[in-house]
């Protein structure tokens, strides 16, 4: 255990480290220029590149990227171009909302997922079965924005049950998460009952049966801890992509988040905001990964960790 | 027994005399696009108290099915009874509603399968299996439960009993989970056990030692057993009764004695005479070609690697310093129990696993050879494996898959190849007019005669036969035996058989080298091994054999609980060698 978490982190770090270089080139090569953006229109040549000048960008590539990987290594992610403030105290300002977004998105997902999935597995062939599977379709296909303002249609304007966006209570989540989660599950319901199909007929479930268990017993104890292991991994993998997500939804719900940092920032060419949001999306997918493998041999006793 | 009617099941204690479970014209049929199919039609019989009942077949013939019909386990909604009644102490298992056919399974009906490896939930510990099926119908607390479950496993003779309970499946051997199976199986005293082909994954030893303890318990215990199997051996020595099923159908039903001394249906007299026996092998004159195969001291080690850095502290000791050598128009048998390193000698011959000592083929050395030299080489070898089914790609019609080795070795044209492959089919007792199909169209006989005409392709000087014939039904495995000694008297080709049937090899074989933790402890013609064994693990293995024949009296033998020793040593460390002695002209045995 302690020699593979050690293993673990250096391969964290040295994805993290690739992660940084790549982000730092592409916005390198981008054609906008920041320092226009601070400027503004009207600025002269000279101001132009005295503003180049204090904020380092007529030094070399490498010089530039060297730099930002010293202040990296002190836990300085640099000060925001236009905000003129430090970056890690903006995103530690708007992560707990994120957090809180992604935390409420995994669990509509997973429970909208497995639901849908197990039920699936279950019915499977039958009509249920089909309903199940072409609106896990559906939901895999939707675009966020439909299903965030069409949620937001129905029960914010029309029902009036959640608030039409913001942060701060519960019901404010309830909306942002759903359109997260609705997203997510229909990944989860297929893989989910392709890998529950495959356990149903499993020798031990048929044992399980031949020693007198209730369905309900069969499914919940014997099948769902076997067929849960890929969808665990998964997991994992998926907090990549809600990152994407995230930045459309905290949007569309005005949910004060990294999303719409970042949004903000891409918006005004603000590098040193996009090289640390893309940073802290990559610290997330590390750890999610790396919680996915911590997980799976809690539930499987054969997964050993090497 | 008052625990009997306190039983939730609410079926109370059946009379003694009248039959425990009795079946009545059962059919069960599988709904298909061309209607109902039946798998099982108008079978009945009746099950005593405290019998033992052997339902016998080949795959297909309906004995599985009919077992999942008695647990009412038949997989919906496909397979169901279609009609007859199966009676359990007077009520019709066929009718009950499914709350209470849960009641009674487990409980006073209970079943083990035939692979343990995969039959317990590989993520729960082999105590919450046990306690779970206890709880499940007697209404006891956790630790009264676990308390039971123990003796469940002492009954069983499991080894450190107390330890097992907090292991999972995977730490147990196959034997092991076999003696959980029947633990849990026979916690609650069941009045049936259903024993599904419950020793056919097991090594001989380890099948002797499960087939002696159900007997034990079924005497101690007085349980009623259905014996589902396809081992005529397992038959004659369990049975107090055999139905004999094929297609679906009884064909004939008695007492095993009278079963075995006066068949009477033609079905059971010619699957009778497939049953492999000791010692019904033909005596023939020894081979004397130059050797094909030389294998001169060979030591395969794997590594494991644990740790920060990968080091190699263990290794896992597969084969050690084996030497043998193979004459062309030969059969040589390896035989051994799982684990004791003969497929990987098989592996080593080819080149798919590195070895240490010296390997040569057609008089070439295996060390040494590039990557063209070693495919040169492999035109002299191929192999043929166990299931026939894995080893043909679906997508490839039979005519593809024979000239598959033509074509790798860029041998002849395809009008050429196409001829080879007319030509091998019929070599195989299969027709040409049938190279345009694909494997899942024949049955597993056919697909294996497949394999055998593949494997002739490239004319080769030996063929490794790894567990050929072993999933085959006995009457297929006996003409593909067949099969196989006809093409080597006709192509004088050499056979390397790895097998751990003894009774295939004794029939099969001229020589035979008996392995036992990567390490041959007996070698010799068939005769010395068979005849006048001298090692007492080649002794254990041969009478471990089941034999077909209920008159037969086996010798009281030492019961052996308890695994064969794990073949993992330090590095610096490795097993003590075995040396063998020359017990006269070539019978090879390792001292100690």
């Amino acid at each position: 255990m302690g020699p593979y978490l050690l293993r673990r982190l250096v391969q964290s770090a040295l994805i993290l480290l690739g992660v940084s270089f790549i982000t730092f080139v592409l916005l390198y090569v981008l054609p906008a220029d920041p320092v226009r953006q601070i400027a503004g229109r009207s600025a002269t040549a000279a101001t132009v590149e005295s503003i180049r000048r204090q904020l380092g960008l007529d030094q070399p590539f490498l010089v530039q990227y060297g730099r930002y990987l010293f202040g990296l290594i002190q836990g300085d992610l640099g000060r925001s171009y236009l905000q003129k403030t430090e970056v890690a105290a903006l995103i530690a300002s708007r992560l707990p909302a994120t957090l809180l977004l992604m935390a409420g998105a995994i669990v509509c997902e997973l429970v909208l997922g497995l639901a849908m999935g197990i039920a699936a597995a279950l019915w499977r062939g039958r009509a249920a079965d089909q309903v199940l599977m072409t609106t896990s379709f559906v939901t895999v296909s939707a675009p966020q924005f439909v299903v965030g303002l069409l949620l937001l249609y129905v029960f914010a304007v029309w029902l009036r049950w959640f608030p039409i966006g913001g942060y701060g209570t519960f019901a404010h989540l309830v909306l942002p998460a759903l359109t997260l989660g609705i997203l997510g599950s229909g990944w989860y319901a297929r893989m989910m009952r392709s890998s529950m199909i495959d356990v149903l007929r499993a020798d031990f479930i048929r044992t399980a049966r031949a020693k007198g268990l209730g369905r309900g017993r069969v499914v919940l104890r014997h099948a769902l801890p076997n067929a849960i292991l890929p969808v665990i991994a998964m997991i994992g993998i998926d907090i990549g992509i809600f990152m994407g997500g995230i930045v459309v939804v905290e949007s569309v719900f005005g949910w004060p988040g990294i999303g719409q940092l970042a949004w903000q920032a891409i918006q005004r060419v603000d590098i040193p905001i996009i090289m640390g949001v893309t940073l802290v999306s990559a610290c997330a997918i590390v750890i999610g990964n790396l919680l996915a493998d911590l997980i799976a041999p809690m539930i499987d006793p054969r997964i050993r960790l090497r | 027994m008052s625990a009997v009617a306190d039983r939730p099941s609410g079926i109370h204690k059946i009379p003694d005399g009248a039959p425990i479970l009795s079946v009545q014209n059962l059919t069960v049929s599988v709904r298909t696009e061309a209607g109902l199919k039946p798998l099982v039609r108008d079978l009945s019989f009746d099950l005593g108290r405290g019998e033992t009942l052997a339902i016998a077949g080949e795959s297909g013939s309906g004995k599985s099915i009919t077992s999942l019909a008695v647990m009412g386990l038949l997989p919906p909604p496909a397979v169901r009874v279609t009609g007859g009644a199966i009676r359990f102490g007077g009520t019709d298992l066929t009718r009950l509603p499914e709350a209470r056919m849960r009641a009674l399974r487990g409980d006073r009906i209970a079943m083990i399968f035939q692979e343990p490896m995969t039959s317990l939930n590989p993520v729960m510990t082999v105590g919450d299996q046990l306690t779970e099926a206890i709880r499940a119908h007697a209404p006891v607390s956790r630790k009264d439960a676990r308390a039971r479950a123990l003796e469940a496993l002492k009954a069983v003779r499991l080894s450190q009993p107390e330890q097992r309970l907090d292991q999972f499946p995977h730490e147990l051997s196959g034997g092991m989970r076999q003696r959980v199976m029947i633990a849990m199986a026979l916690a609650l005293k069941p009045e049936v056990l259903i024993a599904d082909e419950p020793t056919t994954a097991l090594d001989v030893t380890v099948q002797r030692e499960v087939l002696d303890l159900l007997r034990d318990l079924q005497r101690d215990l007085g349980t009623a057993i259905i014996l589902i199997t396809h081992d005529m051996g397992v038959v004659a020595e369990m049975a107090d009764r055999v139905i004999v099923m094929r297609q679906g159908e009884a064909v004939e039903e008695a007492a095993t004695g009278d079963l075995f001394a006066r068949p009477a249906m033609p079905y059971t007299r010619d699957l009778l005479a497939a049953v492999p026996r000791m010692g019904a092998g033909a005596a023939r004159p020894p081979v004397t070609g130059e050797p094909v195969a030389r294998l001169d001291d060979v030591v395969v080690r794997f590594p494991i690697r644990e740790g920060v850095f990968s080091a190699v502290r263990r290794q896992v000791h597969a084969v050690e310093h084996v030497s043998l050598q193979i004459r062309r128009g030969e059969t040589f048998a390896l035989v051994g129990e799982s684990g004791c390193g003969k497929s990987t000698v098989a592996r080593a011959m080819v080149g798919l696993v590195p070895h240490q000592g010296r390997i040569e083929i057609a008089g070439q050395p295996l060390e040494g050879l590039g990557r063209a030299g070693l495919k040169a080489l492999r035109r002299r070898i191929q192999m043929v494996f166990q299931d026939p089914m894995a080893a043909l790609d679906p997508r490839m019609t039979v005519s593809d898959l024979i000239t598959e080795p033509l074509v790798i070795h860029r041998i002849g044209t395809p009008a050429e190849r196409e001829a080879r492959a007319v030509d091998l089919m019929q070599k195989v007792g299969l027709s040409a007019d049938q190279l345009r199909r694909y494997p899942h169209e024949f049955s597993g006989g056919q697909r294996q005669r497949i394999c055998i005409a593949r494997a002739l392709a490239l004319k080769p000087d030996l063929i490794i036969a790894d567990e050929s014939v072993s999933a085959l039904d006995v009457s297929v495995q006996a003409r593909v035996l067949d099969l196989l000694r006809a093409l080597q008297t006709e192509f004088g080709i050499a056979f390397l058989f790895i097998s751990h049937d003894m009774a295939v090899v004794e029939n099969i074989s001229d020589r035979v080298a008996v392995m036992y933790l990567g390490q041959i402890v007996e070698t010799g013609t068939r005769a010395q091994v068979f005849g006048n064994p001298q090692h007492s693990y080649t002794r254990r293995l041969i009478e471990a054999v089941p034999v077909p024949d209920p008159a037969h009296v086996r010798p009281p033998t030492v019961r052996l609980a308890g695994d064969v020793p794990s073949p993992v040593h330090k590095v610096g460390d490795g097993p003590a060698r075995v040396r063998l002695v020359d017990v006269g002209e070539g019978h090879l045995v390792a001292e100690g």
